[in-house]
């Protein structure tokens, strides 16, 4: 298995949701969640996908996870394609492909043992044969997040929100999967509680190179520092992807640029001279997005032919992808 | 310049079942007019319940201010009755706040033209249609379009920041020499964040009037507070102008701040390591005398354990913190 080997690709994803009217339920339009989304992710690598509320990064994150049925396109993980398999076809991917949400106070059963939470996809795949295998291989989990085994009969309710998300990806680590679908983990946390977290997931990382991340989340900084690439999505569309650094200094699309020089940062000297670039006006409803580019309402550079066709990803040079006619 | 308020050992208690919780436990600051005043800390850090004590917003019982003044133009309206006429006249007309939830802190039976213009009919005698002409106004103001027609909406017909901005326009109605916005920009998307807040900046320029920013987003408060109040467990730990207080922190809890979170100029995971404050924010029960930040302080001493907490001192031009030591920017973790 070579480092740089894909393990999932994304092609041409679109998740519509119907909106139906009346009593029998007819479909009067779609939410168009997910409009054409294609993202590859190699081995050991952090895919970021950042986006404001109602872009598509959490609905992208559930079609990987298989909690939504795509309405088309392709999945492709370590080279099986995954995007039609029925549920039963697509149990064993559920050992590869692991999750961590955003809410560690629901996502966790609140009447189970934290050890329960964390041992139950063991018993579900049969991965352990012995009661003593599956106390040993809980307690090496409960030691790999940083929790006390000692922890693991009280219920969550006992623990503060940063344990509960080490729980969470004390579970997601239990079958030993190559992909974690991380959905904004540590939006509910404190802020000194984050760096917490961030610090676990990326250890976890380098003490398993084959692990990859897809790390949704609307956090851009938070983004930048964990993940090696990031993809910037609009209104269900992928509008820009680069290497992080890059993303960060040499922003293409004109939304990546508000969005950057939206995030204020941390200190008032640099903040002087930074561009502000304040857009206008809201994201439109997915229900009935813009013509041709879905940012050219709010865009700067957009000329008449922007609402025309929507702009494909193009490779500028080095891998860095944007969608915009102006670049 | 006097300041416009000043707030002198603030005290706000709330009992409980399991104790007394010293929610703010002696804070003194001071608005200056004209300035925006960022105040930071994490949840529970009591920032929010300051600002409410201020205005006798707090929940009687279980919470209660139990000492400390605060003075605004020349007289301590902590000996106003809550529910009074001064107090009322205070609330809303001379200091006004905006919530941090603009979908829970607007009432949702009422049309947002009804909601704006008992402010102005209650706190400056205006007509009914005098009001409504001025709210009309006052929504193109903040950025809402067709105002004329928007003004007969109910909330739920507006969007998140729509809302925000509404929030704006009614804490602006009757121009307040101080607005307090208690993180008033977290609930939303940061393109929204920005447009709000360039906003609230602007509008306080025009009116001439002071802004105390209550938040935990320390990028917020670099980039429009003039003057930082950092606090932890109900007391401020450090104090001072933005520039001094982001270039030469002085507080282990103010260090720990900026290096756990990760910053948008800074290159990633490979280049530095970010470092978490370890340990979780005390429950402010039956806390020891000493310093509330020592279990989870890096830079800890002998001293810091037998002592008292110490008040707040004099490092720099007013640049203040609580803490023994002098932690020096060679000490700072980086």
């Amino acid at each position: 298995m070579s480092a740089n080997e894909t393990i999932l690709e994304v092609n041409d994803l679109k998740m519509y949701f119907p909106v139906t009217k009346g009593l029998l339920g007819k479909k009067v339009a779609d939410v168009k969640a997910v409009d054409g989304v294609s993202f590859q992710l190699s081995r050991g690598e952090t895919l970021g996908l950042v986006g404001e509320s109602g872009c598509g990064k959490t609905t992208t994150g559930r079609c990987v996870l298989r909690i939504y049925r795509p309405t088309s396109g392709t999945i492709i993980f370590d080279h099986d394609e995954i995007s039609n398999l029925s549920e039963n076809e697509f149990r064993p991917y559920r050992k590869k492909i692991s999750f961590i949400f955003q809410d560690p106070f629901s996502s966790l059963d609140p009447r189970q043992s934290a050890g329960s939470i964390v041992g139950e996809p063991l018993k579900v795949h049969h991965l352990v044969k012995s009661r003593a295998e599956y106390k040993e291989r809980v307690e090496e989990l409960f030691r790999m997040v940083g929790l006390d085994p000692m922890m693991a009969n009280r219920v969550p309710h006992e623990f503060s929100g940063g344990q509960r998300q080490r729980i969470g990806i004390a579970r997601a680590l239990a079958c030993d999967p190559s992909l974690i679908v991380c959905d904004e983990p540590i939006s509910a946390l404190d802020v000194s509680i984050q760096a917490q977290i961030i610090n676990l997931l990326e250890e976890l990382q380098a003490g398993n190179k084959e692990l990859s991340y897809l790390f949704i989340a609307h956090d851009l900084a938070v983004v930048r520092h964990i993940s090696d690439r990031v993809a910037v999505m609009y209104l269900g569309r992928i509008v820009e992807m680069t290497d992080s650094n890059e993303l960060y200094q040499n922003p293409l699309h004109p939304y990546t640029r508000a969005l950057l020089s939206a995030v204020p940062i941390a200190d008032p000297a640099v903040e002087e001279k930074r561009e502000r670039i304040i857009l206008k006006g809201e994201v439109p409803s997915p229900l009935n997005p813009p013509s041709g580019c879905h940012f050219h309402l709010r865009c700067q550079l957009a000329s008449p032919e922007c609402s025309e066709a929507a702009p494909q990803l193009k490779d500028v040079g080095n891998g860095h992808k944007v969608a915009c006619l102006k670049v | 310049m006097a300041a416009l308020l000043t707030v002198k050992g603030l005290q706000t208690h709330f009992n409980t079942d399991r104790g007394i919780v010293k929610a703010v436990d002696g804070v003194s600051y001071h608005i200056d007019p004209g300035e925006t005043v960022g105040v930071v800390g994490e949840s529970g850090c009591g920032k929010s319940v300051t600002q409410l004590s201020v205005l006798q917003l707090i929940p009687s019982p279980p919470g209660k201010t139990v000492g400390g003044e605060v003075v605004f133009e020349g007289r301590n309206i902590l000996e106003y009755e809550a529910n009074g006429a001064q107090m009322r006249e205070i609330r809303g007309g001379k200091i006004a706040m905006i919530f941090q939830e603009p979908m829970t802190s607007l009432n949702p039976v009422l049309t947002i033209g009804r909601q704006l213009t008992e402010m102005m009919e209650l706190h400056q005698g205006m007509g009914k249609a005098e009001a409504r002409a001025r709210a009309i106004e006052l929504l193109g103001m903040v950025g809402i379009p067709d105002g004329a027609k928007r003004i007969d909406n109910y909330p739920h017909q507006f969007s998140g920041g729509m809302r925000q901005r509404v929030m704006i326009a009614m804490a602006l109605s009757c121009s307040p020499k101080i607005v307090i916005a208690d993180e008033p920009t977290t609930a939303l998307d940061v393109t929204t964040q920005a447009q709000l807040l360039e906003l609230m900046q602007n509008m306080m320029r025009r009116l001439g009037s002071s802004l105390v920013m209550v938040t935990h987003n320390l990028g917020v408060v670099a980039r429009y507070a003039n003057r930082i109040y950092v606090m932890y467990a109900g007391r401020i730990v450090e104090s001072g102008d933005a520039k001094e207080i982001f270039g030469h922190p002085k507080h282990p809890y103010t260090i720990g701040l900026l290096s756990c979170v990760p910053r948008l100029d800074e290159c990633g995971k490979k280049e530095r390591k970010l470092v978490p404050i370890q340990g979780m924010p005390p429950a402010l029960i039956n806390m020891p005398k000493t310093c509330a930040f020592l279990p989870r302080c890096a830079y800890r001493t002998a001293r810091c354990e037998q002592e008292v907490w110490p008040e707040l001192r004099p490092v720099a031009d007013r640049h203040y913190v609580r803490c023994f030591d002098d932690i020096g920017q060679a000490n700072v973790c980086k």
